[in-house]
């Protein structure tokens, strides 16, 4: 019982950062109908830039602030440099822009920054809590992944629902030339959100870099994970994918808590929940009405 | 061709139901082509305020070419676009609203995701802050939307849809008001109805409006004028009660 | 649907896209030019029957290769034999983003499967021989890329691309779970067969040189590419080729056409994971290792790299596009090293090359480089017949 108590939490904390990292994604597929597969790389890019930081002697609170906010310019440079010009184009060739940024960041990550595998100094302990005579998978730096991603998403929701810009941004994702006949600047608001949403990704970077360790490639697999988990949840819906990535953390720490050499299978269970997804709700777990895709 | 260019010029130099003076909305000599299509071939136009004018035609005749040209979301490869004495041929499309120019375009163009409210705060945004008695105008006018302001856009019928973005551009403000086929799949009642209310709105504000309509009949018992294009040329410009009368124009051009 | 849609599709107002759709106009164009008769008329050089003409031009690339490979060091024969398996599995992929405009990012772990069959069959006490091996490394393949295939038909775009990755980033994974028998993440070794007489008195024959063993693997790969782009020159010039390009570029006009698109599709995954598999048992025998880390996501994507470069849908753009694979990163790592990287850092240097030329190339070359050229020749070619009869 306590071991499935624990195997539950580690997911929990995971799923976390999974669906911190879709809502990255979602965020830009509802504004410009393209999966940015350059996020992972993006988020990794963001976190050499705090380690680098916290090497220098600052503290991981200063790095987090300035990673977050590379991820912010870095978002915008992307989006209005290498995506506006491929935005609205057929699909294919957006992907396969998002795949060059990918490759490209990953290895300029390796030449700035070298391919060694260094490890990410967590803010909180890592030792669990103490509940009666036993300790529980739930660490002090779990406790911190969990609330900074319920917090982003709070703002989120904030910024989405009440406010102006908000609007604005909603309404050029979704009717994009009724919001530029109405006086909104729809590119601004694109801008806007790649870079809110690399800003998102970067955090889920920095978070799943707590306490382990970190290389060019870390985040391959968490794109993978992000992306299944927004699929789980629809692609389309902001709930669906946090949703989703609690789903696939909780899977996942199962997969790799219950089955003998599990963590070896992880990726694998990744791409077995995604094709029976695909295949029987293509729409994502919550689709109402209409297949959202052909 | 060459009877309809005659029949075309005799008829603007009649020039039966447009008003002398300075126009609020001039569109002169304008061309603008899909590719290889020329879809709009020297069209001259003009839009005075307290007035409905009417651009009427067959499906391809270059009406709805003729809006998205003016409002800029396809430019022109030639003539000019002056709304009250500014050149606007080459603005921006994002920059139309706050010239006193709100487009309601083709389909209707609700936002779907977003609530019917929030629908119509997209049509204030770019004013800034907006008093509530605005909104509360608004649905006054249109008590239809009111009662579902928080339910998300997509769950409105064809009409309400269209109540919708009119009330949004309206809350633009506008001096002009360009609208797309509104009368699109409407039943007639709801036709007459949403004219109606343009109707109103025209002669108690002082609003302009330039209306594109494949329904001419609906159209022209509302409007002050009407303009016919066919292939992208104006063939005639003419009081609307003019055009209704003529018989022989309404078969050859309007259906009806 | 449309309002979800309007995002993207207000902005061109072309409607929903058929992935690559645009991008592959110039291709397209070539192809049906060169179908007409009057274009195969004008060359009359060639046979006029195509299985015909595409047996002249496998014997000249035949002898071609002979003797590029005999006029060569040993180490530009190695760089050779690692580009035959490169341009088999882009051939493949060519087939199936080119011609049926379907992404996969998962041909690495396609060729991975390709790989590890070889190995296994070749770690046999009596290995049986190895045309049998290599058609067992194409039939697992198959089976593999017809399984993600029927997953995938039904996907398009973003959504296969995601699957896609999911499957290069989680098969390799079953090689550290069965790691008994797959060997965990130092892989297993492969012990290729030795080169048989015949081609050491062939050797001798033609160039005197020595026939050694990584000059039989080249000639190895040679075979295979040589036999595979023939194959796949034909299939693309027959009835099929033309429906997959229906299916691509007239998604519903196919459709309506009675023609079953996810079966077209299904069948497009099928083919190229057997390019795919076939690529993997050759770069087992050429590498003599199949082990995870030869086959990251940065492999599915340098072969996405060599047909975007190559221009989507041509056999021929494949190659050149696996050829700079070969020649281009120990030029840019030489280069990396004269502005003072360590070598691991250098290493990183043609990875980038690769990305950095999936994005130019898509914001200014869709067509892909070959494709641009071809259109530019095409229009010259166009424009002096237009100019002909004047003349005349």
């Amino acid at each position: 019982m306590q071991y499935f108590v624990n195997v539950t939490l580690t997911g929990l904390t995971e799923g976390m950062v999974y669906s911190a990292f879709a809502l990255a994604l979602v965020l830009i597929w509802r504004s410009t109908r393209i999966v940015n597969f350059a996020q992972g790389s993006m988020a990794a890019a963001t976190t050499f830039i705090a380690l680098a930081l916290i090497q220098a002697g600052q503290s991981y609170w200063v790095a987090l602030v300035v990673a977050l906010l590379s991820g912010l310019v870095l978002g915008a440079i992307v989006e209005r440099v290498v995506i506006r010009p491929v935005e609205g184009g057929p699909e294919l060739n957006a992907v396969i822009v998002t795949l060059g940024l990918f490759v490209a960041i990953q290895a300029a990550i390796a030449i700035v920054f070298g391919s060694a595998f260094q490890s990410f100094p967590t803010p909180f302990g890592l030792e669990g809590f103490q509940v009666g005579d036993d300790r529980i998978a739930l660490t002090p730096n779990s406790v911190w992944v969990i609330a900074a991603v319920l917090v982003t998403m709070a703002l989120l929701v904030v910024l989405f629902r009440f406010t102006r810009i908000g609007l604005a941004m909603r309404a050029s994702a979704f009717g994009q030339e009724v919001a530029r006949l109405l006086g909104v600047r729809v590119g601004r608001m694109l801008t806007l959100g790649w870079a809110l949403a690399a800003v998102v990704g970067s955090l889920a970077g920095l978070l799943i870099a707590g306490g382990e360790f970190v290389y060019p490639a870390y985040m391959d697999s968490l794109i993978v994970f992000g992306f299944v988990a927004a699929v789980l949840g629809g692609l389309d819906s902001p709930i669906g994918a946090i949703v989703g990535g609690l789903i696939l953390g909780l899977a996942l720490s199962y997969v790799s808590g219950y089955v003998e050499r599990g963590s070896a299978l992880v990726n694998v269970a990744a791409l077995v929940i995604l094709m029976v997804v695909l295949l029987v709700r293509p729409g994502g777990l919550f689709a109402s009405s209409t297949a959202r895709r052909a | 061709m060459a009877d309809t260019r005659a029949h075309g010029s005799t008829a603007v130099a009649t020039d039966g139901g447009t008003a002398a003076g300075p126009a609020l909305l001039e569109v002169q000599d304008l061309t603008s082509s899909y590719g290889a299509v020329r879809a709009l071939d020297g069209v001259s136009l003009r839009a005075d305020t307290g007035r409905i004018t009417a651009v009427l035609g067959a499906n391809g005749a270059g009406k709805t070419t003729l809006l998205r040209t003016v409002s800029g979301l396809v430019r022109s490869s030639s003539g000019r676009v002056v709304l009250d004495g500014e050149d606007i041929t080459s603005a921006s499309v994002e920059s139309m609203v706050g010239r006193g120019m709100a487009h309601v375009p083709e389909g209707r163009g609700v936002i779907a995701e977003l609530t019917v409210h929030e629908n119509l705060r997209v049509g204030a945004l770019f004013r800034g802050k907006v008093e509530k008695s605005e909104y509360d105008r608004i649905y006054d006018l249109f008590p239809r939307i009111a009662e579902r302001r928080d339910q998300p856009a997509h769950v409105l019928s064809g009409g309400e849809r269209q109540m919708l973005v009119i009330g949004r551009a309206l809350l633009a403000q506008p001096r002009i008001l360009l609208l797309d086929e509104p009368s699109l799949g409407l039943a007639p009642r709801i036709v007459a109805q949403i004219f109606g209310l343009l109707r109103r709105l025209v002669d108690s504000e002082g609003l302009s409006v330039l209306l594109v309509e494949q329904n001419a009949r609906s159209a022209l018992s509302v409007a002050d004028v009407g303009v016919v294009l066919n292939l992208g040329r104006v063939v005639v410009t003419d009081s609307a009660r003019t055009l209704m009368a003529d018989e022989d124009l309404r078969h050859a051009y309007l259906g009806f | 649907m449309s309002d979800l849609q309007s995002p993207t599709t207000g902005k061109n107002g072309a409607g929903t896209a058929t992935a690559g759709k645009a991008s592959e106009e110039a291709p397209t164009e070539a192809t049906a030019g060169a179908d007409e008769p009057t274009a195969t008329r004008r060359r009359s050089l060639l046979p006029q029957s195509t299985l015909l003409r595409h047996l002249l031009v496998l014997l000249i690339a035949a002898v071609g290769a002979v003797v590029l490979l005999e006029i060569t060091d040993p180490f530009t024969n190695s760089q050779l034999a690692t580009l035959t398996y490169y341009a088999i599995a882009a051939g493949g992929l060519t087939v199936l983003t080119g011609m049926n405009g379907q992404i996969s990012l998962g041909h690495g772990a396609l060729m991975a499967v390709g790989a590890y069959t070889t190995a296994l069959f070749l770690s046999a006490d009596e290995p049986l021989p190895l045309p049998l091996i290599l058609l067992a490394a194409i039939v697992t393949a198959t089976a593999v890329g017809a399984l993600v295939g029927v997953a995938a038909a039904r996907l398009h775009g973003p959504y296969l691309a995601g699957a896609t990755l999911a499957l290069a980033v989680g098969l390799p994974g079953l090689a550290i779970y069965f790691h008994d028998v797959l060997g965990g993440e130092q892989g297993m070794r492969v012990r290729a067969p030795r080169a048989p007489e015949a081609f050491e008195s062939f050797i001798s024959a033609v160039s005197g040189n020595s026939a050694t063993n990584t000059k039989w693997l080249a000639y190895l790969g040679a075979i295979c590419l040589l036999i595979t782009y023939f194959l796949l020159a034909n299939l693309i010039r027959s009835r099929i080729g033309r429906t997959w390009r229906a299916v691509r570029d007239q998604e519903v006009a196919a459709e309506l056409a009675g023609i079953n698109l996810g079966a077209w599709r299904v069948l497009a995954f099928v083919v190229s994971a057997a390019a795919a598999g076939l690529a993997g048992g050759v770069l087992a025998l050429v590498v003599r290792l199949a082990a995870p880390s030869g086959f990251t996501l940065v492999l599915s994507l340098a072969l996405l790299t060599a047909i975007v470069i190559g221009g989507l849908g041509s056999l021929l753009g494949a190659l050149l596009g696996s050829a700079l694979l070969v020649f281009l990163p120990p030029f840019v790592t030489d280069l990396g090293t004269g502005w003072g990287l360590n070598n691991t850092e250098a290493a990183q240097l043609a990875p980038f090359v690769y990305g950095v030329v999936l994005i130019v190339a898509m914001i200014f070359a869709p067509a892909g480089f070959v494709g641009t050229l071809r259109m530019r020749w095409l229009t010259r070619q166009a424009k002096r017949s237009a100019a002909q009869p004047s003349r005349g």
